[in-house]
């Protein structure tokens, strides 16, 4: 196990899930407070079929081309679910249950067509729906580096801003921001996200990372810049133990790794969370009780001195 | 009967089935949710394995139905502490998909089981793997399976018209009527897994949320009418499957993905052409 832990590829791979972790958390608690969790799942889903168009045109697997068709595809899906749902009575979860389905649908018709065409088996591009950090080499992990630092550095520059927009939009414009361009940079840089992640998790389970460590940051702060410093975290840490553990076994899969123990943060959150977590809850409502009931008792002590 | 017939037939016993459920799925606003389960019915079909050592049709639609029903009980009790829906719905299915995975890959190896196959169908295999019912004898376990989920699914849409009406719409004027709006929901979320696990087998599980919510919405855009909505959900999932089916054939490709795609182009025409929510009569109503 221990030459494992001391390759180099395995340590360039534990660095980037656990970059891809840190990004995932800030942007996911950008998605929570917009109300937009299950977007990124829809977002993941439509990524594929711009993956495996970019590889037609190209005839080549370059990761960052890849990406950038994924990227295009993203926005295309995000575009139609926004495009459905102001124009029709459609609601926003089937709009996005139905463009997460049709895209993914057509990304597998591609990939069955790649996948029969010689060489296309050798592509790797199957990678993209179950990830596979553990046979990323080291070119990707650097694209896969630079464009979440990248995403990093827009959320931490912007901090002020973004906070005016998500918690109080109307102010946001009062003040002059520009509201629209600022949700095409949010956009942005959730499909970034979403894109880079797909390559270590696959385009099921990054929806788990954007998702996951926002909520549990969330039982534990009421601030906002708390609340993205922990949940960059819990995705962090999450992305490296993840990684370890799926590196014990033998052909063990990183992605659902990762995810279980986000997961697990998650539950003990939701648990001991200093902010409503359920086990402050409880005994703050046992506390309640233990004083309503002495109060109640001194004021029918004090009705009984009346009579 | 012949290889193609049986493929087709399965195709369409998944369009009906699927799309009858969708058009519920859409008016209870819980599209996402057969997503979720979609992707949960993977656990409980390993766990139903594991415990069992065999893969058969009863043993997985109980495994289903308590993956189902354990995803949407999950989903409720998040969102008891203040977890938004949407957030809870990602959480639990998340997280319950990827401790699948994990078992398939530790414990039960390929052999038997394969995510892939799980996630994208295999429609072309169906018609191998048979069963000899009495009556009719040779059929393929799949169809079989669809059948019996379908005749479910009519018995009880039509046994309870009346209540999956009013509590689709006034789940408050249900409640108040003595309906039992609770038992109601979760009876739901079981027809959704056991539809969602019958088609399995021949879509998978992303496609099969396609096949749940396109043909609906579509039909949404068309009609007011509960009843009128049902059948042409049920006809629009029914030509898609078709449609899909010849289009894989002529491009050779995935038939589960290429059915996914034909209700999208179905919906793509109600979007554009629907006398009453269509693009183009919008257009033309703003234009005179």
């Amino acid at each position: 196990m221990w030459s494992i832990l001391s390759s180099s590829n395995f340590q360039w791979v534990l660095a980037s899930t656990m970059i891809l972790g840190i990004a995932a958390g800030m942007i996911g608690c950008l998605a929570y407070w917009k109300k937009q969790s299950l977007m990124s799942d829809a977002l993941a889903h439509a990524a594929l079929p711009g993956v495996i168009i970019a590889f037609l045109i190209l005839g080549e697997k370059n990761l960052f081309l890849l990406i950038m068709g994924a990227a295009v595809s993203s926005l295309i899906g995000a575009f139609f679910i926004q495009w459905i749902q102001s124009a029709t009575r459609i609601t926003e979860d089937t709009a996005m249950g139905m463009v997460l389905s049709i895209f993914f649908g057509l990304g597998i018709m591609l990939l069955t067509i790649v996948n029969r065409s010689a060489g296309g088996n050798q592509s790797g591009l199957d990678s993209f729906i179950f990830g596979q950090a553990a046979s990323m080499v080291k070119s990707d992990v650097i694209t896969m580096l630079l464009l979440a630092v990248a995403v990093i550095v827009i959320v931490a520059i912007g901090f002020k801003e973004w906070k005016i927009y998500l918690f109080d939009p109307q102010f946001a414009k009062g003040l002059g921001l520009p509201i629209k361009g600022i949700n095409i940079v949010y956009t942005l840089v959730l499909v970034t996200t979403i894109v880079v992640g797909i390559q270590a998790v696959g385009v099921i389970l990054i929806a788990a990372l954007l998702i996951i460590p926002s909520v549990s940051a969330r039982y534990w702060t009421n601030s906002f810049l708390y609340m993205l410093i922990l949940s960059a975290l819990f995705g962090g840490v999450s992305g490296v133990l993840g990684t370890f553990i799926s590196a014990v076994g033998n052909g063990w899969p990183t992605g659902p790794f990762i995810v279980i123990v986000a997961a697990s943060f998650f539950i003990l959150s939701l648990i001991f969370g200093k902010e409503r977590g359920i086990l402050v809850n409880r005994l703050a409502i046992i506390a309640h009780k233990r004083q309503l009931k002495s109060r109640k008792s001194s004021s029918s002590l004090k009705r009984s001195e009346l009579i | 009967m012949t290889y193609t017939v049986w493929i087709v037939l399965t195709a369409v016993l998944v369009g009906l089935s699927c799309s009858l459920i969708g058009v519920f799925l859409i008016l209870r606003k819980m599209a996402m949710m057969a997503d979720a389960i979609s992707h949960t019915v993977l656990l409980g079909i390993v766990v139903a394995f594991l415990i069992t050592k065999e893969i058969s049709g009863p043993h997985m639609l109980i495994g289903a139905i308590i993956a189902g029903l354990v995803t949407a009980l999950l989903v409720q009790w998040l969102h008891q502490f203040d977890i938004e829906q949407h957030a809870s719905i990602g959480i639990v299915f998340t997280t319950l998909f990827a401790i699948g995975v994990i078992l398939i890959a530790t414990s039960v190896g390929n052999a038997h089981l394969d995510v892939q196959h799980a996630l994208m169908g295999e429609i072309t295999f169906i018609p191998w793997d048979t069963i000899t019912l009495p009556f009719v004898g040779k059929v393929p376990v799949a169809t079989a399976m669809l059948s019996l989920v379908l005749v479910i699914v009519i018995v009880s849409i039509i046994a309870f018209y009346k209540e999956w009406k009013i509590t689709s719409f006034d789940p408050a004027l249900a409640a108040s009527l003595g309906i039992p709006v609770v038992f109601m929901h979760y009876l739901f979320m079981s027809l959704v897994s056991i539809t969602t696990v019958a088609s399995f087998d021949a879509v998978g599980a992303i496609m099969v949320v396609a096949m749940l919510i396109t043909p609906a919405a579509s039909a949404y855009l068309w009609t007011d009418k509960l009843s009128i909505m049902l059948l042409l959900s049920a006809l629009f999932g029914v030509t898609s499957a078709i449609v899909g089916y010849y289009v894989a054939a002529w491009l050779d490709t995935s038939i589960s993905a290429s059915m996914a795609f034909a209700t999208g182009i179905f919906f793509l025409i109600s979007f554009l052409g629907s006398p009453k929510h269509g693009l183009i009569s919008k257009y033309n109503r703003i234009a005179s």
